[in-house]
């Protein structure tokens, strides 16, 4: 082959590439074109893979006719589907055609369009929820993970953030995306939980479905450094016992953290269930402090700075502090979890066809350890059973429980309550209520509420959220 | 994992390079104690962002403002949400409740179920709301308040709240030592409960 042969064979080489690099984003058939041409070269054949399978693919009828090949290429970006799909037609045969190439996704995988499950922001746009009622397992989808921020979603761009840890230390340091991820990492799967879920659920029935109820709860592997790395690096000075956690987000969110804390099972995290964790979860870097209230764990992490006090910032005074209306002082530094379940199938608004069997599912966790038990109630809690646990059982994870269940068609209704390996178990409403006070006013949430939850099943098998004197 | 020489002898795992040597035997070299990753941070870096305020107001900026100047700046960067009276404005899209964006009164009502938790009758610290203003407010456009606007715009709120009087200046000095209703109001997590 002549070195010009080489160099029109590179040209092409490097415009089919450029093509295919448009792939999974819409196309039009004017660029279809522009690849079926570049394609088309005798030349060529067996030294790009792809473009090869697609010219076999096409055969003689060029592009613009494989544009009308039903599965091949998504369709124009006003294409209605759901979020995190793409549309491409529905094939009549799906045996009787090629279905679409590798690669037309632009390499990152989307899921099926017939899938619809999103999460459900709250009108005020301050919280997006989990549909835990469409859930498998114990992990949350990326996308689906549950949101709480205080300043909208930062946009940050990981070459110029840095991580600065200063104060009480020896020696003050900055590290840089690429620092961080030098160090040896671990990754662990826990549960994050907001401390105001549910929340507005304590005095009555408030949200109609487990996502609204619950949703601000979901389990991600998480992978990052353990704090006490770094801060073995930067040494500790003898006072030092606060640490104030700062992100990098408009509301610029602080919290205070024992040192303790930060001695322990404090995280600095990159990734997520195995990629680079999602914006909306902090990225480039956020604090994971495991077993406590979500908001802690700052996001878009900028700043560390080691102290003797705590700061008594916003978000530790005016708000996540608990007020005991009972006494009229408030709890603060309400950091852990406490146990808690719910049963997702079934949930409000759902409704089963009719008796029989049906097998009932929901989710336990604690911020204190692993689930030992959980039992169900089918009669609003006169009498309770236990559910099996799928394993894996992991401390400060969700864990999945299942309870098979004959369902007779007359009204019944579903409650769990989970122990953990501490011997806690889950409290009532009543319970909460007598320990701390009734709360009930606008603006005000009574956090850390980890109640038994009751949907009520009608005869028609209707199944709605409801309160259990029991 | 890329491991130099020069940190796992820092570490001290000599002995492990040694049995090596004598005994032929292929062993991991393990994690040294300290890594030379990052940068010393200067006290530039941390001069550009290290805005928190303690509850003794150190690192409490100059300047000055009383409740005069902080009714201007009120009026121009808070009271779209905040409300004209300080009570809040209901149903702004996209915002919190019109009760959570309350500032001043319910003193007396932390026992009520109908509780009105406000910088009035329950915020423990003045220093906070001076640091919570510098990093977060406006909302819209946070941090772009001067100093002598914060302070001003503090005096404001604590002035119309009765915690300091109109005539009150307050500076890196003055803020820490306001006294608020609610300081003595919190209490150590006491949990876990022992549920009757």
């Amino acid at each position: 082959m002549h070195s010009t042969d080489f160099e029109r064979l590179n040209t092409k080489a490097r415009a089919i590439e450029e093509a295919l690099s448009r792939l999974g984003q819409p196309i039009t058939e004017a660029q279809a074109k522009d690849v079926a041409a570049l394609e088309d070269c005798d030349c060529k054949d067996g030294m790009f893979a792809l473009a090869a399978t697609r010219r076999q693919l096409f055969g003689g009828t060029g592009l613009v006719a494989a544009v009308g090949m039903t599965a091949l290429l998504p369709r124009e970006a006003d294409a209605k589907a759901p979020p995190g799909a793409i549309e491409y037609p529905v094939q009549a045969d799906s045996t009787k055609e090629p279905g679409r190439m590798m690669g037309v996704d632009g390499g990152y995988g989307s899921r099926s369009q017939f899938e619809t499950e999103v999460r459900w922001a709250n009108p005020r746009k301050t919280a997006s929820f989990t549909p835990m009622q469409r859930g498998y397992g114990i992990i949350t989808p990326s996308g689906l993970h549950y949101e709480r921020h205080h300043g909208g979603i930062p946009n940050i761009d990981p070459g110029q953030h840095r991580l600065v840890i200063h104060g009480m230390v020896e020696r003050p340091m900055k590290y840089s995306l690429a620092d961080l991820k030098r160090f040896p990492t671990v990754s662990r799967t826990y549960f994050m939980e907001c401390s105001g879920t549910t929340g507005g659920e304590l005095m009555r029935p408030n949200q109609p479905t487990v996502q609204r109820t619950h949703g601000l709860v979901s389990t991600s592997e998480w992978a990052g450094v353990p704090l006490s790395t770094l801060l073995k690096q930067t040494g500790l000075k003898p006072q030092a016992a606060w640490v104030l956690a700062e992100g990098a987000d408009a509301a610029v969110m602080t919290r205070s953290v024992p040192i303790e804390k930060c001695l322990s099972d404090a995280l600095i995290v990159f990734a997520q269930n195995g990629e680079a964790i999602r914006p909306e979860q902090g990225y480039p870097m956020r604090l994971f402090l495991p077993g406590w209230e979500g908001n802690i764990s700052i996001k878009w992490l900028r700043r560390l700075e080691v102290s003797d006090k705590p700061f008594y910032t916003r978000e530790e005074t005016s708000k996540y502090s608990d007020l005991i209306t009972k006494t009229g002082k408030a709890r603060i530094f309400t950091f852990t979890m406490e146990a808690k379940s719910v049963i997702t199938f079934p949930s409000g608004e759902m409704r089963l066809p009719g008796a029989g069997f049906y097998e009932i599912t929901g989710l336990a966790w604690s911020g204190r350890g692993k689930i030992a038990r959980v039992e169900v109630s089918t009669d609003g809690g006169k009498t309770w059973s236990l559910a099996a646990l799928q394993d894996p059982v992991l401390p400060i994870c969700q864990t999945r429980f299942r309870f098979p269940w004959l369902w007779d068609g007359t009204p019944a209704t579903l409650q769990s309550r989970a122990t953990d390996e501490t011997g806690y178990t889950q409290p009532t409403h009543q319970q909460l209520i007598a320990e701390r006070g009734p709360l009930d006013a606008p603006g005000m949430l009574f956090y850390h509420m980890n109640a038994i939850q009751s949907w009520g099943v009608a005869a028609d098998g209707s199944v709605k959220n409801v309160h259990s004197m029991g | 994992m890329c491991i130099q020489w020069v940190d796992i002898l820092r570490a001290g795992a000599a002995t492990a390079v040694a049995s090596i040597l004598t005994l032929g035997l292929v062993h991991a070299q393990g994690y040294p104690n300290t890594f030379q990753f990052g940068q010393p941070a200067t006290e530039q870096d941390i001069a550009a962002i290290a805005i928190a305020i303690p509850t003794d107001g150190k690192g409490l900026p100059p300047g000055r403002g009383d409740s005069a100047r902080g009714k201007q700046v009120y009026e121009t960067a808070c009271a779209a949400c905040h409300g004209a009276d300080l009570m809040g404005v209901a149903n702004i899209p996209n915002m919190p409740t019109g009760a959570s964006l309350r500032l001043i009164g319910g003193r007396g009502t932390l026992t009520s179920p109908k509780a009105v938790a406000t910088v009035e009758s329950y915020w423990p610290y003045a220093t906070t709301l001076f640091d919570y203003i510098r990093r977060a407010m406006p909302f819209t456009a946070p941090g772009s308040l001067s100093a002598d606007e914060i302070y001003a715009v503090c005096a404001y709120i604590l002035s119309e709240a009765k915690i300091i009087d109109k005539a009150t200046m307050l500076d890196a000095q003055t803020l820490p030592r306001v006294e608020m209703p609610n300081r003595n109001g919190f209490i150590p997590d006491p949990r876990p409960e022992l549920f009757k």
